[in-house]
């Protein structure tokens, strides 16, 4: 078991910046997400603390051990590949015993550990089969026992469910979760699917454009996103954004009577934020908003969603902004028609268009 | 039950759903293509047939027009192919047939003496299909060996000017052999490399690497990075990695290669012609300059040809299985 530590950690390809400097500590147990769209330098972040990829600058530190310029096989670390990368001509067995055979282990105690992962991970049956005729499930489990054989310190997994049918990837996700809870490895794992690390994260790490947006806990990252990125990109469908003016603790949405005064706690941050500038991105997650006959808020439907256990109504607050907000599936919302609604205040948040940061409220309030 | 049709051991499959029904168009189509492929067979293999037989002809038979279909057999072409014979005087003729009639002559010497001829001492066909085993052998070891890590580097390592030094290896298989064997000849006399064995694996070898290392470097390319990065974060270094995870899955890359390489060094003429006289020289050029007693020994030629066609052969269907799947490489999705 271990920490890892990246200290000011960054990669340059010929041409692209993959990964601006970032730091990151990660407890011992802990099951961090990298989380970002593609080519936004969560794989090569991964990459690096596996040391299959150099660093251009900044440190790696594997329990306080410096292994910025190791090789792979020196930093006790395991990777699981997206497309398995199981080797093709041996059995299973043999793939879960490389590693140990790597480190000279007897016979008899390779035996017990292959015998021991594979009951772990229900694959004893397979054990005689090659790679190629296992299901993609299957071969992912092997992967995963042929990493975990090993007891390294940190697991490294590079969208191990990537690859998965949608009905296997939401069982294996579930198999990973508990794996995770068994050993109590620390575990970085990279995806693009927010649901994905969101069930399995401890924290999150978001990342876009090569730079780290925000480091969080899954609640965190969903309620209260650092920047307008993350709150677009967490969340199926994203946080709602609507630009709007700000006048003396009121927004206004323009071309519309839509007005949204600020809840307690936000003036004094707004007004601080903001300066003479009077553009205010107003933020609300879908169920943020409840539709009330009577509600300062309006808006026409623009379409309507069953969800299953719930719809989603897409309202045209003005010509620019169609905000989703999630409703009972039972009701019938006729397109075109106008809608009334009124916003949780304590899940409202604001952005400064500028620098699309989020303004944080007052503490305590 | 009516739409279902009973074939078969296994459950009665809708007739709709089926996907192994053959229209007529379908079979007419299909057979018009399997006889395609026959008339190319045959018109592929009448070379060879005319070779094979005509090895086992007598030289009357032989050169017989029209070519003779039905014959008796004969070793005649053999016993050319591996004996020196001069024709002999009248005088020395009745002498050796007298001898055939009682049994102081060997079988190989009373074929001989059919074609009114005297057996002088053996041929160099041995000795030149030992030549060619050799050079083509090692030549062909070499540059197997040699591609497989000058490739692997290419394809693996960012080698600076990767692009010129690719197609540098390539540019040397442009010019036509005939328009390089001059200067290599005047190059081989200076080095004192005519006419040695070292010379002809040297050559081979150089020539065969162009070919040999952009094949292997596709074979290389299409088998993925993870195998051995996976095999780096297991424990291993670069150079166990390489040996036990990438080689064994070159291993069809590797054989089609060395059947390629084996061909080229084992059929070539123009350098082997020019390039050796005695000591090292190969058995294309010798079996095509075969002329025996009163013109072309074609009994012998063939079985000449026969005897140098077989150790290829032999590679071929020992490598058969990787082949097959070597040629298809890439084409399958894995």
């Amino acid at each position: 078991m271990a920490t890892i530590e990246l200290q000011k950690v960054e990669k340059k390809f010929a041409e692209l910046h993959a990964v601006k400097p970032m730091d990151l500590t990660i407890q011992d147990g802990e099951f961090v997400v990298l989380l970002g769209p593609s080519g936004c330098g969560k794989t090569t972040t991964l990459r690096m603390i596996s040391g299959l990829e150099t660093v251009t600058g900044g440190k790696i530190l594997l329990n306080q051990r410096d292994v910025t310029w190791l090789h792979p096989s020196q930093r006790d670390i395991a990777f699981v590949f997206q497309f398995y990368a199981l080797y093709p001509h041996i059995s299973a067995r043999d793939n879960i015993s490389f590693p140990l055979r790597a480190q000279g282990e007897s016979k008899e105690e390779i035996e017990k550990q292959v015998k021991e992962v594979s009951a772990l991970l229900r694959i004893e049956h397979l054990l005689n089969q090659r790679p190629g005729n296992l299901s993609g499930g299957d071969q992912q489990r092997v992967a995963l026992a042929r990493a975990l054989v090993r007891r390294p310190a940190a697991f490294l997994m590079d969208e191990p469910l990537g690859a998965l049918d949608a009905e296997f990837r939401e069982s294996m996700r579930a198999e990973i979760k508990r794996l995770h809870i068994d050993q109590h490895a620390t575990t970085v794992y990279v995806t693009h699917d927010q649901i994905e690390a969101m069930a399995l994260g401890d924290r999150i790490v978001v990342m876009s454009e090569a730079v780290v947006q925000q480091i969080g806990t899954a609640a965190e990252v969903y309620y209260n996103p650092a920047n307008l990125f993350v709150a677009r990109f967490i969340g199926s469908p994203g946080m709602n954004l609507v630009t709007g003016h700000y006048v003396d603790g009121v927004v206004t949405i323009p071309g519309t009577q839509n007005r949204f005064s600020l809840p307690v706690g936000w003036r004094k941050p707004v007004d601080e934020t903001l300066k003479e500038s009077k553009e205010i991105i107003l933020g609300f997650r879908p169920e943020a908003a409840q539709l009330n006959n009577a509600g300062k808020l309006s808006g026409e439907v623009y379409a309507s969603e069953l969800q299953g256990a719930f719809a989603v109504l897409h309202v045209n607050v003005n010509s620019d902004d169609i905000v989703h907000i999630r409703t009972d599936r039972v009701i019938n919302y006729p397109i075109d028609t106008v809608v009334h609604f009124d916003l949780n205040p304590e899940m409202v948040r604001f952005f400064d268009p500028q620098s699309e940061a989020a303004i944080q409220p007052e503490v305590g309030a | 039950m009516a739409n279902f049709e009973q074939t078969g051991p296994g459950k009665p499959v809708l007739e709709a759903t089926r996907v192994d029904k053959v229209t007529p168009g379908y079979r007419l189509g299909h057979n018009l293509r399997a006889l395609f492929v026959v008339i190319l067979a045959i018109v592929g293999l009448i070379p060879v047939f005319v070779m094979i037989i005509t090895a086992f002809k007598t030289r009357p038979d032989a050169i017989h027009v029209p070519p003779k279909l039905i014959f008796t057999p004969s070793l005649e072409g053999l016993v050319f192919l591996f004996t020196e014979r001069a024709s002999a005087s009248p005088s020395r003729l009745e002498e050796l047939k007298k001898a055939a009639e009682g049994v102081q002559l060997s079988l190989v010497d009373r074929i001989a003496l059919n074609a009114g001829q005297e057996i002088t001492g053996p041929s160099d066909y041995v000795f030149r299909l030992r030549n060619s085993l050799i050079i083509a052998g090692i030549s062909t070891l070499l540059s197997v060996v040699l591609a497989i890590f000058s490739a692997y580097a290419f394809s693996r390592y960012g080698v600076k000017g990767k692009g010129d030094l690719l197609f540098f290896i390539l540019s040397t298989r442009m010019l036509p052999a005939v328009v390089v064997t001059v200067p290599l000849f005047l190059m081989y006399t200076q080095l004192k490399l005519h006419d040695t064995h070292i010379g002809m694996i040297l050559l081979y070898t150089v020539f065969n690497l162009s070919l040999a290392v952009w094949l292997m470097k596709g074979f290389f390319d299409e088998i993925p990075r993870e195998y051995e990065e996976a095999a780096l974060v297991d424990g291993y270094t670069r150079m166990q990695a390489f040996f036990k995870i990438v080689l064994p899955q070159a291993v069809t890359g590797i054989a089609a290669t060395t059947v390629f390489c084996l061909i080229f060094a084992w059929n070539e003429y123009a350098f082997a012609l020019m390039l050796t006289s005695e000591k090292a020289r190969t058995a294309p050029p010798s079996i095509a300059t075969m002329l025996g007693i009163g013109g072309i020994e074609w009994t012998a030629i063939a079985a000449g040809s026969l005897g140098f066609l077989i150790p290829v052969v032999i590679v071929t269907f020992a490598l058969r299985n990787y082949l097959l799947r070597g040629v298809t490489f890439g084409a399958v999705r894995k």
